[in-house]
């Protein structure tokens, strides 16, 4: 007892401790430093690249889903304008029918109307004609019978009668 | 007085420094409780890591988890906070240190142990001097070696001022440093150790001597020794993040570009 305490100084180190310490610490420090630590910086690295890639992977499907949003929201109005385009033009082809079927219904009927009068003036120079011939003779075969002769030979002088049908024209 | 007079049978009192240097095996210097005990630390801790780390997931198992988060307190309290962007680089070195001198420290209260190798100044010396390898190395690195110690030593400071604060800085890096670490975290675990051996084999003693009273604040000594013990506890892990943190400020210093 008496021998060892005169031996021992505690803050003196013992050299051997010294030694096996160090080789120690060293043994320590090689093992965690090659195949402990690099692996846990692999593994935070891994977590962050997994918490992150899940962060992005949501971002790029909210992304798509705006993309698809607004696709869809452009194809609406782009359909909407059509429709409306659409139905403009309906609207204006409809105008366009009913004024051509009118115009050509007005045409139709100033044709007929025009067809009409002609015919109806024809007819009535056809018979204005024969009425004039006949006329003409029954006023001289009336005539004669009224005077009892013949006025044939008169008669053939015909610008009488005709005058007088000129001047029963003209008197009209 | 009195009580030294009349100790119980086998209690060496008072508590003598020889409590701190048990005989080696077989009267061996090399094998002795104090290696045995660091070798078992050395062995534990690489065993623990090891298998906690061989199959590291993703989402951690509660073991890998638990060496996990001691890399990860290092890493991001002390070696990111302390030395900034440059900590990582320094982190497994630090983590490294702060597990072997918590664990070396644990064995003061781990009932079979009871006394850390720590205890023995040569262990923190071989720390100390590794920090102080590591900080001057890196100081030398980052500035050239005399330029880095011309950046440690000249501070912003009046002319009339230098001539004392020179020599104090020149000191504070070629000694101070190391020694502080060193002794602060030896006497601390050897004061430790004394503390429980007093109110442990002090209890003995009371209880020895026959005196009614006396025995029982040798009740109260053992009471005290179980408190210690705790506080020790505490003593053990904070001691283990002083030396950590300190080895990690002075290599934030060695790096640093000004004082």
């Amino acid at each position: 007892m008496i021998i060892a305490e005169e031996a021992h100084n505690p803050i003196l180190p013992i050299w051997q401790e010294l030694v096996v310490g160090t080789i120690a610490f060293l043994v320590l420090c090689w093992v965690l430093m090659k195949f402990v630590f690099p692996v846990m910086e692999k593994t935070f690295q891994a977590r962050v690249d997994a918490i992150e890639g899940g962060i992005q992977r949501a971002e790029a499907a909210q992304a798509e889903a705006n993309a698809l949003l607004e696709q869809y929201k452009a194809q609406l109005s782009e359909a909407r304008t059509e429709a409306a385009r659409i139905r403009d033009e309906a609207r204006a082809d409809a105008e366009g029918i009913r004024a051509d079927i009118q115009a050509q219904a007005q045409q139709e009927r100033d044709r007929i109307i025009a067809a009409g009068r002609e015919a109806l003036a024809a007819e009535r120079q056809t018979i204005v004609n024969e009425l004039r011939a006949e006329i003409g003779t029954l006023a001289v075969d009336l005539a004669g019978k009224i005077v009892g002769e013949s006025l044939e030979d008169e008669a053939r002088r015909k610008g009488t009668v005709d005058r007088f049908l000129s001047d029963l024209a003209g008197a009209r | 007085m009195s009580l030294q007079l009349a100790p119980v049978a086998d209690v060496p009192w008072p508590p003598s420094v020889d409590e701190f240097f048990p005989p080696g095996v077989g009267g061996s210097v090399w094998i002795t409780k104090f290696t045995i005990m660091v070798w078992i630390a050395v062995a534990l801790i690489i065993l623990f890591f090891v298998l906690t780390q061989r199959n590291p997931k993703i989402v951690p198992t509660k073991a890998q988890w638990i060496g996990e988060s001691m890399y990860g307190f290092v890493r991001n309290g002390i070696a990111k906070e302390v030395i900034g962007h440059e900590g990582p680089r320094f982190a497994p070195y630090l983590t490294t240190l702060f597990v072997f001198i918590s664990f070396l420290n644990i064995f003061a209260i781990i009932p079979g142990f009871q006394i850390s190798p720590s205890s023995h100044i040569a262990f923190p010396i071989i720390l100390a001097l590794l920090s102080y390898v590591i900080y001057w190395y890196q100081g030398a690195k980052k500035h050239g070696f005399l330029n880095y110690i011309k950046t440690s030593i000249v501070l912003p400071a009046p002319w009339w001022v230098q001539p004392i604060l020179l020599p104090i800085e020149l000191a504070q890096i070629l000694i101070i440093r190391p020694v502080t670490l060193a002794v602060r975290l030896f006497a601390n675990l050897f004061a430790g150790h004394l503390i429980l051996l007093v109110f442990t084999l002090g209890g003995f003693v009371l209880l020895g001597t026959g005196n009614i009273g006396l025995a029982a604040v040798g009740v109260v000594s053992w009471g005290m020794a179980l408190v210690m013990t705790l506080f020790e506890a505490g003593v053990a892990l904070l001691q283990a993040y002083v030396f950590v943190l300190l080895t990690a400020s002075y290599v934030q210093s060695s790096l640093a570009d000004e004082h």
